[in-house]
């Protein structure tokens, strides 16, 4: 497996234990890996990305724009914000939520209407996932993460017992059954 | 066994099995997680310090005394350390010194882009540079024995990018070093007769390293079939290989002193030669003054991070395909729930001018607060409204405040306390106490009664120490209670003298498990009042009306308090 993820979202969203779960994936599956996170105030609600690279041989720990295989979006605005990173042909996977920033709050732009035909502009293969209609039901919204990373499991054919096994070595053990509880609602949702 | 680190933690990593004794630091991102992978350790003292400074004199005795110690900051914190560094380079070490710094090009959460390369060649102190995790760990096991065998404090130098970027490791076993305590005057008490002594060993050592460095490995040369030579270091080794598979390469593991007869030799086998680094042209100076003909800065430029990308269109001409779409900026913002927003508003009611430090409320200064109108550096604000005053007079001063945090003010605030009351100041300074260092990810200070290992300890008492300063206006105030907040600072910045208004309320995230009732608006007026408080789970609907994100809220109820209709109540629905 040879693959480019860009996770996309808001700070405060889960994207570096999103990061943190497939760096582990890779470890299980004995591939060279490289995750280039985002730490510190650019996290407090900012717009965050974090590159995740797979393959036998990894050097730079970022990503070139058109040269992600996958993007996980986990806010619709953060998908269109980094889709120039797709590859052609690639695969976005949406998570259907939005998180208004500050300029839209105070009224000086709108949030943008036409996301997802703007998005398909970049001729990806676009799919979508109410992960936080999931997280909302098990009574915990910081699983959304989770459950995206369910939905992508299944559509890119990860290994299910060593994705799980990525999840157990990488979320505390208090949390594990919730977070495995999200990551096959994801799977359904598939 | 091989694990997926950050680069932080692979220093922590290499420290520890070089059998460290002391870590030392105050938090700084892009390296807080070294001290903090360190703290994990059982047979390692670690510490918080108050600023870098004392960090490094912490290390600096730990290293007299014989155990090998580690001291990490950020590219801004060796401006605080430098003072003690700069003379440890002449007395040379006893057990090994390494200091750890983090720059960050790009600024991803810096307030300057500062090259701490140029440290190493002012303080006459080697410096390496790894380019992923595994070299964080074992060129800071290298550092160590270099120390040793040099007399010298040896740096280990990251970007954002290895810092923050995971990459694989090699776990090996603790070593344990230990060197005895010997007294030695002429080596240790830097007075200037045993000064001078010292610095002719620091050329000696310098010469001696300089001449060394030629033959050590971690400078390598990669050949390709290409007749442009690239030499590199650090992060952009990375980009170089993956944007350049066929040029030679000459990949520096030493950032100073610089290996300059193997760059020479390396020089004369390619047709042309480019330096890509970012920041400074660091090397390019230091090749071009030793007579080697490069080309750097003027195809890479002076700003920001490389990637392998940027590297591609300098150097192969290849089309950066630029983001065309035109959205909404989505800048970091105050939590919902932030104890520093109430604050910022009434600052802004008052029409206040604020002088601010570093820490999330730094956040006060973006829309739709714009509250805080200057940041200079870790604990400036006080001094600098002090100076204001000397400058604009006590009626300047009404109109004036300085806004910091607990742990900066702790940091390097206090000293500008001390000042501004024996220098007769006539300022109001507001001490936004939430009980940690937030920005950098709630790490424990002395204000808190925590060490970095969540030990029980002495809580210092703020009211206690300010008043201790010599301030008598002292007043504690909840940043939620607006009218409260409003009605002190009026009260306190009319005063003479120097007055202290300590707003003390936990930061919201602090507790993980925390459940949150939520606000409701119901039959919004739509004056947009609530805001103004820049709370981003407060959305406007299309028609102009107001309505809160559940997902988001935790009740601060700010927005009831600035809601004039009434509109605004607390649901208990606690998710």
């Amino acid at each position: 497996m040879n693959i480019n993820i860009l996770i996309v979202g808001v700070g405060g969203q889960g994207t570096l234990l999103a990061s943190k779960i497939l760096g582990n994936y890779a470890t299980l599956i004995n591939k060279d890996c490289k995750l280039s996170e985002v730490h510190g105030m650019s996290q407090r609600g900012g717009s965050v990305v974090t590159y995740v690279r797979i393959s036998d041989k990894v050097y730079s720990p970022l990503i070139d724009k058109k040269n992600a295989d996958v993007i996980l979006a986990f806010e619709e605005l953060e998908a269109l914000r980094w889709a120039d990173y797709i590859k052609d042909g690639g695969m976005i996977i949406i998570n259907k939520q939005n998180l208004y920033p500050m300029p839209v709050i105070t009224g000086k732009v709108d949030y943008p209407a036409d996301i997802y035909e703007r998005v398909g502009g970049y001729g990806a293969q676009i799919r979508n996932i109410d992960a936080l209609e999931i997280a909302m039901k098990l009574g915990d919204l910081r699983t959304v993460n989770v459950a995206v990373l369910g939905f992508c499991a299944v559509l890119l054919k990860f290994d299910r017992e060593k994705f799980k096994e990525a999840i157990k070595n990488s979320v505390p053990a208090s949390t594990f059954d919730i977070n495995l509880r999200a990551f096959e609602e994801g799977e359904k949702r598939a | 066994m091989k694990k997926l680190l950050l680069g932080d933690h692979a220093v922590a990593q290499g420290a520890y099995e070089a059998g460290v004794k002391v870590a030392a630091a105050y938090p700084g991102t892009p390296s807080t997680e070294i001290t903090e992978y360190l703290s994990t350790f059982n047979d390692i003292y670690s510490e918080w310090s108050v600023n870098e400074k004392v960090a490094m004199e912490v290390g600096i005795g730990a290293s007299m005394a014989g155990g090998r110690a580690l001291v990490s900051m950020k590219h801004v914190g060796l401006n605080v350390a430098a003072d003690p560094l700069f003379t440890y380079a002449y007395t040379g070490v006893n057990a090994g010194l390494v200091i750890a710094v983090a720059d960050d090009p790009g600024m991803h959460s810096s307030q300057n882009e500062q090259d701490s390369r140029f440290y190493g060649l002012s303080a006459h102190i080697p410096m390496l540079e790894p380019s992923d995790s595994q070299e964080a760990k074992d060129f800071t096991k290298f550092a160590f024995e270099l120390s040793e065998k040099y007399d010298t404090p040896v740096f280990i130098r990251l970007t954002t990018r290895i810092a923050h970027s995971r990459s694989f490791v090699e776990i090996s076993k603790r070593q344990e070093i230990e060197f005895d305590y010997k007294q030695d005057i002429a080596k240790f008490v830097m007075v200037p007769a045993n000064a001078r002594k010292r610095h002719v060993k620091v050329e000696e050592r310098e010469r001696r390293l300089a001449s060394d460095v030629n033959s050590f490995d971690i400078n390598r040369i990669e050949n390709g079939k290409n007749k442009i030579g690239i030499i590199c270091a650090g992060a952009v080794y990375q980009y170089v290989k993956e944007a350049l598979p066929d040029y030679p390469v000459f990949k520096l593991g030493f950032v100073y002193p610089l290996p300059v007869e193997k760059l020479r030799e390396f020089a004369s086998n390619c047709d042309d030669l480019i330096v890509i680094e970012e920041l400074e042209p660091y090397i390019e100076n230091a090749l071009k003054s030793n007579g080697i003909s490069v080309r750097g800065k003027e195809l890479t430029g002076l700003q920001g991070e490389l990637s392998s990308e940027k590297i591609k269109e300098i150097i192969l001409g290849y089309k950066v395909i630029s983001g065309k779409e035109e959205l909404p900026a989505r800048p970091p913002v105050m939590c919902a729930g932030c104890t520093h927003r109430g604050i910022y508003y009434v600052i802004n009611k008052l029409k206040l001018n604020a002088a601010g430090d570093i820490g999330c409320y730094s956040l006060g200064c973006n829309e739709p607060l714009n509250a805080m109108h200057s940041l200079i550096c870790m604990g400036a604000a006080i001094a600098n409204t002090h100076g204001m005053e000397k400058a604009k007079g006590k009626d300047f001063s009404k109109k004036n405040i300085a806004v910091i945090g607990d742990s900066t003010f702790v940091h390097s605030g206090i000293t500008g306390l001390i000042n501004a009351v024996y220098n007769r100041s006539n300022i109001t300074i507001l001490i936004l106490d939430n009980s940690t260092t937030g920005m950098t990810g709630h790490q424990p200070h002395p204000g808190t009664g925590k060490t970095i290992k969540n030990e029980q300890t002495h809580t210092l008492d703020f009211e206690a120490l300010v008043r201790a300063c010599g301030v008598n206006n002292v007043s504690v105030i909840d940043p939620y209670d607006l009218d409260m907040t409003e009605s002190v600072i009026k009260e306190h910045i009319v005063k003479d003298g120097v007055s202290v208004i300590i707003a003390r309320r936990p930061c919201i995230l602090l507790d993980k498990t925390a459940k949150f009732d939520v606000a409701e608006i119901d039959n919004c007026r739509k004056c947009g009042m609530c805001l103004k408080l820049g709370c981003p789970a407060i959305r406007k609907n299309k028609d102009g009306s107001v309505a809160v994100d559940s997902t988001l809220c935790t009740a601060c109820m700010l927005c009831e308090k600035v809601c004039k209709f009434a509109s605004v109540k607390k649901v208990g629905d606690a998710k």
